[in-house]
């Protein structure tokens, strides 16, 4: 199978998947990026986001050959030194933990475009997220926290 | 007195070492069932013990038999343990339990498992034996080195420490320590002395981990050589496959095997996205003589029927008094309140999808998932794979939430796995993956349920006659527990033994459990998914009924019938709430569930038809408390899961095909809609009682109480918002 080139997190890498391959499977199955989790394959949980171009979307409705020539950002990309990474931590944001990986790429686009969100922004940026857990009020803070601490510092850096 | 009628009700340790013990076939005489079902597995611990790691550089490890699937619990039983030892815990760790139900039984259940909000509680007294032992051994080694009496060392952070100035890590002693004789009865803490238990110090272990995309969940799995299976599951609960046509699928690039296994046909392949394209490609013809064709609004007709004496059930479903008082023969006088209540099919929805890697053959037999009761799960392995229960090794990894999916008797998706990685063969790795629409479709729901209730007030307006009928689907039916024990105590709880029935004079409470065919399991809280419901919001209108305000109402109620701690958690909640804000509405619920007490104020207010909830007070009496901040968080998260379900969960049926496949059609709680959840905790000295579950059941009849006032229309069927 022809190979496809697809930058992530920076680096180039070549996979061998047919093209119409949901981006999420390439990740996790082929590059073994596994932070990115698969919830519902159909755009509606966000456990599956990654960044294209700085923007969210959902990888598990992407297929790589939409990806290819983009600058695309897991979980892995941003690093575990990401403000919002710590704000997690710090208020112990996570329960189960399954969807954190989403939220936080979720949070970090919307940061990225708004670095001072109001409570209607998170709502908007982070709907598409579901937490089974519950753990909405603690991300919500959590990412008031991160954007109150990272003044000045360029986030989600695409 | 109105108690529960007595000697049915099997607790959850009976029920777990009845099904172990059968399902493992002959029981040993004079062997314990954990022991039974530990042959075969390998015990060897440090010099610690099975609960307490110490390595040479001093670093401290708890092993948690339990699984930490979100509620928080590896970082309460790893404070125990750290409380007793003195250990420095910034640097404490959590490691996973393997499966040796002998070492690692819940103490409540007999067998290796998590459930019941039991963790914490289960565990107290034996992590902090351990915890108190090992620090034994750190103060006699150290003692011995210095050549001081063991009274005047002191412990602290991990440092052993001497008056005279001399002072040793963890580390510099383990080797030392490790050679002492660990006490059998080591004296421990008087809780007063605690600096770690209680405080806000007592923070999760687990939220890096989960916060860069590093934590292990079954889904992450990789093994070398591994294969990745999907299912094509019959349509209908009950159908069977008659035959199938495999070749497309055959033909997908990546599949390598296309076989029948008992619950349908399975895919294997290369990746998990070959796996899909090869089932998709799958053409199985389905036997659906035997499956249930009904549509959940046929079973509900039948629940109706029972109550209502339409209909009278007979065989497993003849109703069975679950509460009695009094002379129920008497005929009602006087003022008469009646409610009737629906509660649909309940999906878990974890976030993780249900899955499972399996070795089997070639000598092995190990399964790594995020197993919650491993002890069935290797017994029911161990039938497939013709393997001594204990010689199935599991390695428990984080499970992407469960909220009762995962502890399930007859391992569902475990024992697919384990036939599909059997048929594989040579211990190669399977993976199994479900797909959203697999985990939704396959059943397992909390089951649909009917309450009729109808209660006359006395001269005083408090209930004086209560008769209550319960119509519901057994969960412990597919679970061989002894016959002629009385009613499932799991459809029932919450109704039964509830405050307000002890201080009614005549009280007749019976269910009747008929059979159909669909799979139903307990759901994060159990019974009190609905019996809280039904008390709670039945109060409120017997209350305005008797011209009573409903907070006074229920003070009196508990104070008739000695509910001291609701009455204390109620008056908690009620003092933090203060007035509604403007434009809001508050309503009042309490429930006890697991040993746990919670009363909650939800304010609430109607949003074009749709009620949303601003702000929920509650007060929390889970004996003493080990983590104030997980407990805020369970009880956060428990009102986003009960909100969630009373708001929009149901699943329905038609012709036995169930309607919602995903989140598009089963829809859940978002952002926009969480409410702010305030956590007050009642100060207790008893000992700790469980929080996972008994946030859950107390705010859909908070909320339905606030709709009450505003609209003076109580809610009877549950959820609040039908889809159009």
């Amino acid at each position: 199978m022809a190979a496809t080139s697809l930058d992530i997190n920076g680096k180039t890498v070549s996979v061998t998947a047919a093209p119409d391959t949901p981006l999420l499977w390439v990740l996790r199955d082929e590059l073994q990026l596994t932070g990115t989790k698969y919830g519902c394959g159909i755009a509606q949980c966000g456990a599956c986001t990654v960044h294209l171009n700085g923007q969210a979307v959902r990888s598990c409705q992407t297929p790589i050959a939409a990806a290819v020539g983009a600058k695309i950002t897991t979980i892995e990309g941003l690093g575990g030194t990401h403000p919002l990474q710590e704000a997690w931590v710090k208020l112990d944001v996570p329960q189960c933990g399954y969807c954190q990986s989403g939220q936080i790429m979720s949070a970090a686009a919307l940061l990225a475009e708004k670095p001072k969100p109001t409570d209607a922004d998170i709502d908007a940026a982070m709907n598409g997220n579901i937490c089974r857990c519950g753990a909405y009020q603690r991300i919500r803070a959590a990412i008031k926290d991160a954007a109150q601490n990272a003044s000045g510092v360029a986030v989600a850096k695409a | 007195m109105n108690a529960p009628a007595k000697g049915f009700t099997p607790s959850r340790r009976d029920v777990l070492v009845v099904t172990a013990a059968t399902a493992g076939g002959a029981l040993l005489v004079g062997c314990s069932p954990a022991t039974l079902l530990s042959i075969g597995a390998k015990t060897d611990f440090g010099a610690f013990g099975p609960f307490i790691k110490i390595a040479p550089d001093g670093a401290v490890t708890v092993i948690s038999k339990h699984i930490e699937f979100g509620q928080g619990n590896h970082a309460g039983l790893a404070a125990i343990a750290a409380e007793e030892l003195d250990a420095d815990w910034d640097k404490v760790k959590v490691e996973q339990a393997p499966a040796i139900a002998k070492v690692y039984q819940n103490i409540g259940m007999g067998v290796q498992g998590t459930g019941g909000s039991s963790a914490i509680a289960n565990s107290w007294m034996q992590l902090r034996q351990a915890g108190a032992a090992a620090r034994a051994m750190f103060v006699q080694a150290a003692a011995a080195r210095w050549s001081v009496p063991a009274g005047e060392v002191t412990v602290k952070n991990g440092v052993v420490g001497h008056a005279s100035g001399k002072s040793a890590t963890f580390g510099e002693l383990v080797a030392d320590a490790a050679k002492i004789k660990p006490p059998e009865n080591p004296t421990l803490k008087d809780p007063k002395a605690f600096t770690l238990i209680g405080t806000d110090r007592v923070r999760r272990k687990d939220s890096a981990a989960k916060s860069t995309g590093t934590a292990r969940y079954t889904q992450d799995v990789h093994l070398p050589n591994m294969l990745t299976a999907m299912v094509a599951h019959a349509p209908r609960f009950g159908g069977k496959v008659k035959s199938f046509d495999d070749k497309a699928a055959r033909a997908v690039p990546g599949v390598v095997d296309v076989f029948k296994i008992p619950s349908g046909v399975a895919v294997v392949a290369s990746s998990t996205w070959a796996a899909r394209q090869g089932r998709d490609a799958l053409k199985v013809d389905w036997d659906d003589a035997k499956a249930e064709r009904r549509s959940s609004d046929e079973i509900m007709a039948q629940y109706h029927a029972i109550a209502s004496g339409q209909q009278t059930p007979d065989g497993e479903a003849k109703w069975q008094v679950f509460q009695t008082g009094g002379d129920p023969a008497q005929p009602m006088s006087g003022t008469v309140v009646e409610a009737a209540y629906d509660f649909p099919f309940l999906a878990h929805a974890t976030m993780e999808p249900m899955n499972c890697v399996a070795e089997i053959g070639g000598g092995k037999h190990k399964l790594t998932f995020g197993s919650q009761i491993p002890t069935v799960d290797q017994l029911n392995t161990g039938k497939i794979a013709g393997a001594l229960p204990g010689s199935v090794e599991i390695e428990t990894l984080f499970a992407g939430g469960s909220f009762g999916r995962r502890a399930n008797f007859q391992s569902d998706y475990v024992s697919e796995c384990v036939h599909i990685a059997k048929h594989v063969g040579d211990g190669r790795p399977v993976k199994l993956v479900w797909t959203r629409e697999d985990d939704m479709t396959a059943g397992y729901y909390r089951p649909m349920v009917h309450h009729a209730v109808k209660v006359s007030l006395g001269a005083d307006g408090f209930p004086a006659h209560w008769r209550h009928r319960l119509v519901t689907q057994s969960i412990m039916k597919g679970s061989p527990i002894p016959a002629g024990k009385g009613p499932d105590a799991t459809a029932v709880e919450g109704a039964m033994g509830s405050p307000y029935l002890k201080a009614t004079p005549i009280v007749d409470g019976q269910v009747s459990l008929p059979p159909a065919g669909v799979p139903v399991l307990w759901w994060r809280s159990v019974g009190a998914t609905h019996t809280a419901f039904v008390m709670e919001h039945t109060i409120d209108q017997l209350a305005r009924k008797a011209g009573k305000d409903p907070v006074e109402y229920r003070r009196a109620l508990y104070q008739k019938a000695k509910a001291d701690r609701h009455l204390a958690a109620l008056n908690l909640a009620v003092e933090k709430a203060g007035k509604a804000a403007d434009g809001w509405t508050q309503g009042v619920a309490v429930h006890e569930s697991f040993g746990t007490v919670v009363a909650q104020v939800a304010e609430v207010k109607l949003d074009g038809g749709v009620p949303k909830v601003g702000r929920v007070v509650c007060a929390v009496d889970c004996g003493l408390a080990i983590s104030p901040d997980q407990i805020a968080a369970q009880m956060e998260g428990g009102v986003c899961y009960g909100l969630s379900a009373a708001l929009y969960g149901q699943i329905t049926m038609k012709n036995g095909i169930v309607d919602q496949k995903n989140f598009d059609a089963y829809r859940v709680l978002r952002m926009s809609e969480a409410p702010t959840v305030e956590t007050y905790i009642v100060p207790s000295a008893n000992k700790p009682s469980g929080i996972g579950e008994p946030g859950v059941p107390v705010i859909a009849p908070a909320v339905a109480n606030a709709l009450l006032a505003i609209s003076g229309k109580p809610t009877l069927s549950l959820p609040f918002v039908k889809p159009a």
